[in-house]
């Protein structure tokens, strides 16, 4: 008995929401109920009356599942709309992280001066330790992330991705 | 509560009454308990809304379910919080997957006891979460109005289903504050799409109107639409002349004596209406959703067939099946569309395709055999199906079934010419949905003939439904076809677990004419063939619910049948041999 998989590729989904009481609970279950992945996950509400949510999603499945999962959610009575950054053509993604790093001597300068060229800020330092605050794509968080580990990475807290279209109008 | 009630001012359990009755709600199927008390209250003696008692909270569900189906109008459920909830849940899962209007009360504890683990405390929301189409939880008796119109408007607009109100007791109690309007009170939100783009109707018949072997595949959407949607599929087979076939959900879309008729397709459906949809060159789906009982193995699916898909709900299409064409709308309104854009068409020439599925039908793939192998005497379960059709269907009876052998039987062998007559549980697959369906059928419509095809086993699931019809005075009939065993765990064993009958008989059971007496029914028990017609009109002339135990062979297997991981043109038809074991991959399939 085999069990099947296919091959997935990565999508970033906007899904805008009617922020009422048990609405994220709502998509999350949608996604494990489905058999669908979440990469990552962002909520805000992004309306003077705190009426309306913007949630971000990364997923990642095969095509004919992308659509699936664009279909559910926009089934969904609070959404209201479902806008797929990946296929919608030019758009920005960014993450911020905060990464804290401890050790001395050669290794803390070091760690400052990746942290100089990444353009990542010191948010809170002892004299052994840094908060660094950086915000990126997704992939320069992680290469970061991957410098610092050998320079006393001690902990690291990623928001997840929020992204938006290029250009003059919404999606 | 604090403040103290001004007397013209409604409670919570007032106004939700109140709003009960202009959405023209005529009966709550429910069942009392203490965080519904305030609602029961406002019950007591009320002129518009008559309350129902059922004697379990699924039956609750199941007998709004019913009558939802038999009268297109939303069903309505009370039940208290706690096991109230719990024990409707499964009707309301059935709802959600047969796309059933269905608007559930819940009673929940007072707001300040939720998350207190309190008595008779259930997360109502969390739990009908993904089994229902929304759900509320009301907290401020001002939203209640709002809820409510919102509720009804969900469950039965665009693709109808079950939605969940979960209302705690101090909301019941409690008069809305003057100066909290709700923020609900314009609620536009939820607007589907109906009609069709010109231009996808244009593509759709021009495909069709190209057809050489176009096939119409028809589902519960038709129903779900309207009475009218049943019409105007009529009219347009009559103008393209395509052949129909159609879902268990779907049976009754289109009329079973038309020449044009496949029968329904799908697992157990017919080999003329399978091989039709395996080598057809235009597919037309309208409102059914490629479910895994319809389609067998997907990828021998109709390979060589261009697909139209007109579904209301954009999920269902591409989800299973990839189609060329996805319509998103209203099966009524896009078959309107339709025809008005056919105008003077004419289709091809459909007569080599209609002498292929004539060839089809002459294998006569309903054809079983006369007698069983282990007991001659006994009567066949499908002649007795065949037998009360012949006996009732010029009183265009409504059947409900309960799920199994005797259902698929029930959808092979009774005919159904007319909409809103077939009520049976496709997706979930419930046992025990029959006999309450037949009493919410019984209620919306209360001079028709209303009959639940049943299996032994199926029937105790919710046996205790026979009170309320007793309590009712609600002339249903419970047609048992009894063959001692859960008929199709056993076929399936038989296929894949070389007979080894693991639990499947049905040890222990009533005396199902005493039971029916004992409830003040009529017991009627029909043991030969001798017996069936006289059985059958004892049950028709008896002015009062019946239950009839008809004692069938017990080896019958239902088929035509797709076994799980085939084709549709690798059919078992009678006369196979059904006895053997399966690979494993075909044994994970369900």
């Amino acid at each position: 008995m085999k069990i099947k998989s296919a091959a997935s590729e990565r999508h970033v989904l906007n899904v805008t929401v009617d922020n009422e009481p048990g609405i994220l609970a709502k998509i999350t279950g949608l996604f494990t109920a489905r058999g669908y992945n979440i990469d990552s996950l962002t909520v805000a509400d992004i309306s003077d009356d705190h009426a309306i949510s913007r949630i971000t999603v990364v997923t990642n499945g095969p095509p004919e599942v992308i659509d699936q999962i664009e279909a559910q959610l926009e089934r969904l009575v609070p959404v209201h709309g479902v806008s797929d950054l990946t296929t919608a053509g030019p758009h920005v993604e960014r993450e911020l992280a905060l990464i804290k790093v401890a050790g001395t001597g050669d290794k803390r300068v070091e760690a400052l001066r990746v942290a100089d060229i990444f353009r990542a800020s010191v948010v809170d330092t002892t004299t052994e330790s840094f908060v660094f605050e950086l915000t990126g794509a997704p992939d320069k968080i992680d290469s970061f992330i991957a410098l610092m580990r050998n320079l006393g990475l001690v902990e690291v807290g990623r928001s997840g991705v929020v992204g938006m279209i290029r250009g003059a109008t919404g999606a | 509560m604090s403040e103290q009630p001004k007397p013209e001012k409604q409670t919570g359990a007032a106004i939700l009454t109140q709003c009960l009755v202009e959405q023209g709600v005529e009966f709550v199927f429910g069942y009392p308990g203490g965080a519904v008390l305030p609602i029961y209250d406002e019950l007591f003696g009320h002129e518009g809304l008559r309350h129902i008692l059922v004697r379990h909270e699924a039956g609750a569900a199941h007998a709004a379910e019913g009558y939802a189906r038999a009268t297109g109008k939303p069903g309505v459920v009370l039940v208290t919080s706690g096991p109230g909830a719990t024990n409707a849940v499964t009707g309301i899962a059935d709802a959600f997957m047969d796309s059933i209007p269905m608007v559930v009360i819940t009673g929940q504890v007072p707001t300040a006891l939720i998350g207190t683990d309190a008595f008779q405390e259930a997360d109502t929301v969390g739990i009908t979460r993904h089994c229902t189409k929304h759900n509320y939880l009301v907290k401020d008796p001002a939203d209640l109005a709002a809820t409510i119109e919102e509720a009804f408007r969900i469950a039965s607009t665009g693709r109808p289903g079950p939605v969940v109100v979960d209302i705690p007791k101090d909301v019941q109690i409690a008069v809305p504050s003057m100066s909290r309007a709700s923020k609900l009170t314009a609620s536009h939100r939820y607007a589907p799409q109906m009609a069709a783009s010109p231009e996808q109707i244009i593509e759709a018949i021009e495909m069709i109107e190209q057809a050489e072997r176009p096939v119409l595949y028809t589902g519960g959407g038709v129903i779900n639409s309207g009475p009218e949607a049943s019409e105007l599929l009529r009219r347009f087979q009559d103008i393209t002349g395509a052949p129909v076939t159609s879902t268990l959900m779907g049976l009754g879309c289109f009329p079973n004596t038309h020449p044009d008729w496949l029968g329904m397709l799908g697992m157990h459906g017919t080999f003329e209406a399978n091989m039709a949809m395996n080598r057809c060159d235009v597919m037309v789906c309208i409102g059914a959703r490629f479910d895994d009982r319809v389609t067998g193995r997907l990828d021998a699916f109709s390979p060589d067939s261009k697909k139209i898909h007109i579904d209301i709900d954009r999920s269902s299409i591409n989800k299973n099946v990839p189609v060329d064409l996805g319509i998103v709308g209203d099966c009524a309104t896009v078959l309107g569309q339709m025809i008005e854009a056919w105008g003077d068409r004419r289709a091809q020439d459909l007569g080599e395709w209609k002498a292929r599925i004539a060839g089809w039908r002459a294998r006569e793939c309903l054809a079983y055999p006369d007698k069983s192998k282990k007991n001659p005497q006994a009567i066949m379960p499908q002649k007795a199906v065949e037998r009360l059709y012949a006996l009732t269907h010029e009183r265009s009876p409504i059947i409900t079934t309960e799920v199994g052998q005797h259902q698929m039987w029930a959808a092979q062998y009774f005919g159904f010419d007319k909409p809103n007559k077939w009520l049976t549980s496709g997706g979930l697959g419930t046992m025990g949905y029959g006999m309450p369906a037949a009493i919410g059928a019984q209620l919306g419509h209360p001079d028709a003939l209303v009959i639940d095809i049943a299996g032994e086993a199926s029937i105790q699931m919710n046996i205790q439904e026979l009170g309320t019809a007793s309590q009712y005075r609600l002339p249903i009939k419970v047609f048992i076809l009894n063959n001692e065993y859960m008929g199709m765990v056993r076929q399936w064993q038989e296929l894949t677990y070389e007979s080894r009958y693991s639990n499947s008989y049905s040890d222990s059971l009533p005396d199902f004419v005493a039971l029916a007496e004992a409830y003040g029914w009529k017991g009627i028990r029909i043991q030969g063939n001798d017996e069936l017609d006289a059985g059958i009109e004892a049950m028709l002339a008896h002015d009062g619910p019946v239950i009839v135990d008809c004692c069938v062979a017990q080896d019958a297997n239902c088929l035509p049948m797709i076994p799980s991981g085939a084709a549709h043109t690798e059919m078992l038809l009678y006369g196979d041999q059904v006895e053997g074991t399966m690979d494993d991959e075909a044994k994970a399939l369900v």
